[in-house]
């Protein structure tokens, strides 16, 4: 009996093994015939189909910024609270879905911490590779939707040099700001007109709005948050 | 014949009160003072609002739930809610036997107890405005001199399980308001504002670079114990939390200023 456990044990073992091996393969460039000829049978080298002899073409990763329906539970695309862009648009979160979202709260009257963070924004920005810039999107939430408006939002943009199409800033409501900030875990606190504490977080969130990653301070190592973007993307 | 009539009326009149309690609202006459934090003593001034009398209850709440399915302890999302959220319920719409009816509410997030006030045209109450209502005792708006006036919120602190207790069962305060010491603590619509990590491991000095001016922020009145415990509280929480002595009440503001 206890022999024949042990190698069922062993034998599920070296199932799960092969199991992890083919996985790996995968993640290799692969080439396919278009036709499907031989199914789902990959090449890892450039050559021509045994069956029908067309060119075997690289095989096609489904395009991520495709809309997708299904929103989870854990998703930002819940929330249904209205936002204006720096450009003067009206939107929901929802309408941000299908690309990885880097998110931080600002207001653009902050002498202090804000300079740093939107620097901290553009280091990322600069490090993420050009193959991913039309799938990542950075947003700047404003906390002080009384004084940024579209207009203040979209100077603040030019002269932080951050005014490319990758760029979004938001001014919401007082209650959708603090609703907002809740999901990120962001705190923040008037202290006199025009000037706020608030933590100093930079949010990744997949394509669907769910958090993936949170990295705090200011002027910190950004290869963790930098690697987290880049594998959320490839996912 | 003219007294049956009067006790008639008087009683469906008492009746009609009991019911409508729950939800009765007073006028907090507003002002300007200094709450616990502040940078150099900085006031806050306070406009008039309306305030529930009593938090609100597992009866108002169920009610809710009914009314809107997306509340129920399976359909809300985890986004808004943890996974205690209304844990002692039965079912999503039966209270559990040791619950009662009358007792506070509690097990509800931050997003569930925001939702509900918006639900009847209410809001949740700011820290400032909340800590100004509670300042007050029996006779006076502002108690926080008064010694055991911080002695008996703090013995509260020490009392086990007094959310079991039901509303109206601690003290009416200067403004007529029930319960606001003694019975759960309370969700404030920008709880978020108190700048503690609440983490103890990360209550330290390179905490510092998480927030932006938070230098500034000082205690105003450091004999204040039961308002830093309350603050300590809120700074610690996050929105989709839920917690056994963590209730709510609404507020409204007052439109005819």
């Amino acid at each position: 009996m206890k022999s024949k456990l042990c190698i069922l044990f062993f034998g599920t073992t070296l199932f799960f093994g092969s199991c992890n091996k083919a996985s790996k393969a995968i993640d290799k460039t692969e080439f396919q015939c278009p036709m499907k000829c031989e199914g789902d049978k990959v090449y890892a080298e450039k050559g021509v189909c045994p069956v029908c002899k067309m060119d075997l073409q690289l095989k096609s990763k489904p395009s991520k910024t495709v809309a997708i329906d299904f929103i989870s539970d854990e998703s930002i695309f819940n929330l249904t609270s209205k936002w204006n862009t720096e450009e003067g648009k009206i939107i929901t979160l929802k309408e941000l879905k299908g690309k990885t979202l880097v998110v931080v709260m600002i207001y653009t009257t902050c002498k202090a911490a804000c300079p740093r963070l939107a620097a901290d924004m553009r280091n990322i920005e600069a490090k993420i590779p050009t193959d991913y810039k039309n799938e990542v999107n950075y947003i700047l939430v404003s906390i002080d939707p009384k004084t940024d408006t579209p207009e203040k939002l979209k100077k603040f943009a030019i002269e932080n040099y951050m005014d490319d199409n990758q760029w979004t800033f938001l001014q919401g409501t007082e209650i959708g700001v603090r609703e907002f900030a809740n999901v990120l875990a962001v705190k923040y606190k008037e202290i006199s007109p025009l000037d706020f504490s608030h933590s100093n977080i930079i949010s990744v969130f997949d394509p669907l709005g769910e958090l993936v990653h949170q990295q705090e301070g200011l002027g910190v190592d950004n290869n963790e948050t930098i690697k987290k973007i880049i594998e959320t993307v490839n996912n | 014949m003219k007294t049956i009539l009067r006790l008639v009326i008087f009683t469906i009149f008492a009746y009609a009160t009991a019911i409508n309690c729950q939800s009765k609202m007073v006028k907090i006459k507003g002002k300007a003072y200094i709450p616990l934090y502040g940078r150099d003593s900085m006031k806050v001034s306070i406009n008039d609002f309306f305030m529930d009398v009593y938090p609100v209850t597992n009866k108002e709440f169920l009610a809710f739930v009914k009314k809107y399915p997306k509340w129920q302890k399976s359909n809300a999302i985890k986004l808004f809610v943890d996974e205690s959220y209304l844990r002692d319920w039965k079912s999503d719409t039966l209270l559990n036997s040791n619950q009662k009816l009358n007792s506070p509410i509690t097990n509800i997030s931050w997003f569930a107890a925001k939702s509900y006030c918006e639900c009847l045209g209410k809001r949740l109450p700011t820290v400032d405005e909340w800590e100004y209502v509670a300042m007050a005792d029996e006779k006076m708006a502002d108690a926080r001199i008064q010694k055991n006036y911080n002695a008996f919120i703090l013995s509260w602190y020490e009392k086990p399980k007094s959310f079991n207790q039901t509303i109206g069962s601690t003290f009416k305060n200067y403004w007529n308001v029930y319960d606001l010491h003694g019975l759960v603590w309370e969700w404030t619509s920008d709880f978020n504002s108190v700048l503690i990590s609440g983490e103890s491991r990360k209550d330290v000095d390179t905490d510092n670079n998480l927030f932006c001016g938070s230098a500034a922020i000082n205690a105003t009145d450091l004999m204040n114990y039961a308002a830093f415990m309350r603050y300590a509280i809120r700074g610690s929480l996050k929105a989709k939390y839920t917690m056994k002595n963590l209730g709510f009440r609404c507020v409204k503001d007052d439109k005819t200023n």
